[in-house]
């Protein structure tokens, strides 16, 4: 079984990993994360989103072998010591979920589009998030959100760290 | 679903890429970006024995300039394609259809080359590269490289021209010259879903009218399909909306397009019409 050493929101896990094994099974099922979800079968939801290398990538296609040697950051990685990143506290303030299922995918590809594009339109957000489906279809709060932690991100507070 | 099982191997070089192909023998598949074969995996419409995982084949990441034409690698992934200087200036028809391709987390993975090889009619880039009269480079360990012409590479319903042992490593494209305007018109459902129907547009001007222009079809057919009669009458008329139109009423010519729960083929021909008007209209206009 190939060995893989991976980095996860900032620890160094090293595992002997099927081949098969998809990296949201690794993150879930063996390391614990299971702030993020699986949403569909299918490449199509965005539920699933983490950053590997600082890019976002759909984590049920990508498999757990070729995240070896890689840094990956879930949606568990972004607060820290219990205070909320500017994405996690918008989508709570701007009420940018209804049952949170699409929220961990939909923050970490709102992560992914503001490092490109630090002040998006609300056209560019729906462009920068076409991959992450909410079921419960509130997009309008979801942009409103992406919107506000942008702002607040280009100009954070001093006593707030913000990664990455 | 999790995948069946399989053997995996993560070559560093094309020459290693190849004997891991070679010696894992016509059950094995090539893992480019994974975007359309892990879905495949997970639903177990596929399942080979073997994978040979080509993400740490930086060789192939490549793209590069060869005078008169541009060599993108196989592994150069969408997000790379769409921004990279050289294809916009010399390919910018390519530089425009891959950023139709679904989604940015997919485009961060998913490659030219897997794309291209993966050989859907659905699929934006075969009809991108057939308009573009792209040479395919492959290679095998047994019988080294050869070049495939885009006309050849595309055989059926998601089948290539590639062999079994064979590795999609580049494609080589003729850079557009001066004077032509592109456009790739893309009909889709939802804004990630593939194309219902698209068109590839390449037009070049000269004072006032049509020198010539390439045209090519996404999803008209169990393979991308070159509009000849569309570009055979447009050459050398007038730019003028009526031409264009006129010109989109060949578009279905010769064409068998499928029909699914997204249209009938009837529906297919007709887009095929409306949609060629537009991309010749806007690549003029480009």
């Amino acid at each position: 079984m190939p060995r893989v050493r991976v980095e996860v929101d900032g620890a160094t896990y090293e595992d002997d990993v099927e081949p098969r094994l998809l990296l949201v099974h690794y993150l879930r099922d063996r390391l614990g994360k299971v702030g993020t979800p699986i949403g569909c079968d299918t490449t199509n939801c965005g539920a699933c989103t983490v950053l590997m290398d600082g890019l976002s990538v759909k984590s049920c296609s990508v498999l757990a072998v070729q995240a070896d040697g890689r840094e990956i950051t879930t949606v568990e990685g972004l607060g820290i010591d219990g205070v909320l990143h500017p994405l996690q506290r918008a989508f709570h303030e701007e009420h940018a979920l209804q049952c949170g299922f699409c929220t961990p995918g939909m923050i970490m590809a709102a992560l992914d589009l503001l490092r490109e594009n630090a002040d998006p339109s609300d056209e560019e957000i729906r462009e920068g998030l076409e991959g992450n489906l909410c079921r419960c279809t509130g997009y309008q709060n979801i942009v409103r959100a992406v919107r506000r932690a942008a702002g607040e991100m280009r100009t954070p507070a001093r006593d707030r760290e913000v990664t990455p | 679903m999790i995948p069946a099982t399989f053997d995996y191997a993560r070559p560093g070089t094309v020459e290693e890429a190849c004997a891991a192909l070679a010696e894992a023998g016509e059950d094995a598949k090539v893992l480019a970006g994974g975007q359309s074969l892990m879905p495949l995996l997970r639903l177990r419409l596929a399942y080979p024995d073997a994978l040979i995982d080509l993400d740490r084949v930086a060789a192939l990441r490549e793209i590069r300039d060869e005078d008169g034409a541009l060599f993108i690698g196989a592994m150069a992934t969408h997000h790379q394609v769409m921004r990279d200087p050289l294809v916009r200036a010399h390919a910018p028809l390519i530089a425009k259809a891959t950023a139709t391709v679904a989604d940015p987390a997919v485009r961060h993975r998913g490659t030219f080359g897997g794309a291209l090889a993966h050989a859907d009619p659905a699929g934006d880039l075969p009809a991108v590269a057939l308009a573009l009269d792209a040479t395919f480079l492959a290679v095998s360990a047994e019988r080294g490289e050869r070049e495939i012409a885009a006309a050849d590479f595309f055989v059926d319903w998601m089948t290539s021209a590639l062999e079994p042992d064979e590795i999609l490593v580049g494609v080589r494209v003729p850079k557009l010259g001066a004077g032509w305007g592109v456009h790739y018109e893309k009909f889709h459902r939802t804004a990630q879903a593939w194309a219902i129907v698209g068109v590839a547009c390449a037009v070049r001007r000269e004072r006032g009218a049509v020198e010539a222009a390439r045209v090519a079809l996404t999803n008209m057919g169990p393979t991308p399909v070159r509009a000849a009669e569309v570009e055979d009458f447009i050459a050398g008329r007038t730019v003028s909306e009526s031409s264009f139109r006129e010109a989109g009423e060949r578009a279905a010519a010769g064409t068998s397009p499928p029909g699914d729960l997204h249209g009938s083929s009837e529906y297919r021909a007709h887009l095929a019409r409306v949609l060629t008007a537009r991309a010749l209209t806007a690549a003029a206009s480009a």
